[in-house]
């Protein structure tokens, strides 16, 4: 589906509504916001309360005064600060080797002639089409032979190599002009300068697309870290809130200061770059 | 240039070069060769060990029964058997696919009418298309724990605004009858700015001659929505059905945050009622340590999605219009 984003002027603009309609498409559309971030809202509303404050009938909106010491609890009851760095590091690293890793192949997929190249791109097109739930089990047990279950090591590794990012950069590079390279190729270029000073640098888009959702789906992992970890100070945030729920069966308040301290800096990074975000989904389809 | 789309056809080198390259034909393929294995080489062998391997690895699992220690013993079909021994399976392809159809089309039915709605040189277009869209971008985890607060029955804000308008709350997540819709609504919430993003953009490429035209023709709002919006759209509401059906197919996050609460045997009163075939899957292999049939369960849904797949590329002809 390739939906040329038309230019800034976009087509002719409709002319304005009348009043009442944009009146009435704004409360439609006011109320559906309102859907999509009130429980964000409640929920931050409920981190801050006491106990006795969140279990109260009829409930109070605005907590009594701001708990911040439920936060606090977060860290020092759970090694929230450890399930920070360890999904810091691993996902940097992630998206990192995915990068290189994927505009490596999808470079030699989309741009050199090799013996054989149809037959391994097949090869990533079936791993694309398999549900993730297929490679886990065996992935679990090459981890326990490695003696990597419950290391970091165990959440990077496997996830440095991604069928889709290759597939999505194979994609990009072969949509580029071949006239750059052709000059560089008679210049004496070898494949690999010609992917590291020309293809490179044009595929920014691509490689934003790419890093922003390696960034999202690393961050939010849940059944492998769930699957591979099981000490505390090993797991990432998605795991760490399992663990958490584990613990604090019904402590309400407790419950939503996790949630929202692990959702919130993606929720900020994505605010800051949500230009990208959204050109990212609407250019390439790939879902969050 | 879209993932969905294989690639234009691989174009050869410009005719140009040819005599040249023919010359030295050797060299330069011996030379293509070795960037090419080279630059695939660091992805691929990942590829090979932590992906081929495991798959053909579960394949085998499935015609296998595992011993206390680990050791597979073949036994054929007898795991595809099992599926349907019990109503356990039965139940848990039917919770995946009433989950799948219904949020997937209510997701996408809203997201459409949102998409219309957003798309009328409306002030704020930006600051609605971010709101809607930080569902997406949430950790699901987060997302169960969430809701699971404001499911809850006795201090849950639902049951509350319910009760402001006179109707009397339920027990969302422990009523064998509603719990499996209770996750729908979770799912069409995550996912409506997924489908609403795609669809303006969409959107957007459809020229507004089109519409001026069906205006002076006397055409409604309602004869243009569905004579020239929908079919023009068609394309990328099929490319949306597909991705979020195969997404849907897969729920697991959701009720394992919401229902199951925890590793281990699940005691919630609705697992039964609410339990996916990828929470099938976990529980067979993690929890009851039978590899071999969480293996044919993972199959089968793998086949499902297969099926269903294949379907909708064959039924598109019926009603997706390219150009």
């Amino acid at each position: 589906m390739t939906r040329a984003t038309s230019p800034n002027g976009r087509t002719r603009r409709r002319p304005r509504l009348p009043a009442w309609t944009r009146l009435a498409t704004h409360l439609i559309l006011a109320v559906g916001a309102l859907a999509m971030i009130g429980p964000f809202v409640w929920s931050t509303l409920t981190s801050f309360k006491t106990l006795g404050e969140a279990f109260q009938v009829p409930p109070t909106i605005l907590p009594e005064q701001l708990r911040w010491e439920n936060y606090a609890q977060v860290f020092t009851q759970l090694p929230f600060l450890a399930f920070y760095e360890n999904t810091i590091i691993v996902t940097a690293v992630k998206v990192v080797g995915v990068l290189i890793t994927s505009s490596l192949a999808g470079y030699a997929f989309a741009r050199i002639d090799f013996p054989g190249r149809n037959v391994l791109f097949a090869l990533y097109l079936a791993v694309l089409m398999v549900p993730y739930q297929i490679f886990l089990l065996p992935q679990f047990l090459i981890m326990a032979k490695l003696g990597w279950v419950n290391t970091l090591l165990a959440l990077i590794v496997p996830g440095l190599f991604d069928a889709f990012g290759t597939f999505l950069l194979r994609q990009f590079f072969m949509g580029l002009p071949r006239e750059l390279e052709d000059a560089a190729k008679i210049d004496g270029c070898n494949h690999f300068q010609i992917y590291w000073r020309i293809m490179l640098p044009l595929a920014k888009p691509g490689l934003i697309a790419l890093a922003i959702f390696t960034f999202l789906w690393s961050w939010n992992d849940f059944l492998w870290p769930l699957v591979v970890i099981n000490s505390p100070e090993k797991m990432t945030l998605g795991a760490g809130l399992a663990f958490l729920q584990g613990q604090y069966l019904t402590d309400f308040p407790l419950l939503m200061a996790g949630a929202m301290l692990s959702t919130l800096p993606v929720i900020a990074v994505f605010v800051v770059l949500q230009r990208q975000f959204v050109e990212g989904v609407a250019s390439t389809g790939i879902k969050g | 240039m879209s993932a969905s789309e294989p690639g234009a056809a691989r174009a050869g080198p410009p005719g140009g070069n040819r005599p040249k390259r023919r010359r030295k034909w050797g060299r330069i393929a011996r030379a293509d060769a070795f960037w090419g294995y080279a630059m695939i080489s660091p992805g691929l062998i990942g590829l090979l060990t932590f992906y081929i391997w495991p798959m053909l690895q579960t394949f085998y699992f499935s015609f296998t029964e595992w011993g206390p220690f680990g050791d597979a013993r073949w036994t054929g079909l007898s795991n595809y058997r099992a599926l349907f021994d019990g109503p356990e399976f039965l139940l848990a392809l039917g919770n995946t696919l009433v989950y799948t159809v219904l949020s997937v089309t209510i997701t996408e039915a809203i997201a459409l009418v949102l998409a219309v709605l957003l798309n009328q040189n409306l002030r704020g277009l930006s600051v609605y298309r971010t709101l809607y869209f930080i569902p997406v971008v949430t950790m699901p985890a987060a997302i169960g724990l969430v809701w699971r607060w404001l499911y809850n029955s006795d201090y849950g804000v639902i049951n509350y605004l319910l009760g402001l308008l006179g109707i009397e709350g339920a027990r969302w997540l422990s009523d064998p009858g509603l719990a499996l819709y209770a996750i729908v609504v979770v799912g069409v919430w995550s996912g409506i700015g997924y489908a609403l993003v795609l669809f303006l953009a969409g959107l957007q490429t459809i020229p507004t001659d089109y519409y001026d035209a069906a205006a002076v023709d006397g055409a409604g709002a309602l004869v243009k929505f569905f004579r020239i919006t929908l079919p023009l759209l068609s394309p990328t509401v099929f490319f949306v059905t597909v991705i979020s059906l195969i997404n849907s197919l897969q729920v697991f996050d959701l009720i394992f945050l919401m229902i199951s609460s925890g590793r281990g045997a699940s005691t919630s009163p609705v697992i039964e009622q609410t339990q996916s075939l990828v929470y099938l899957f976990y529980k067979d292999t993690f929890v009851l340590n039978e590899q071999g049939q969480g293996a044919a369960v993972v199959l089968t849904l793998f086949i499902i999605i297969v099926l269903i797949t294949f379907a909708q590329f064959r039924l598109q002809r019926r009603w997706v219009h390219y150009d």
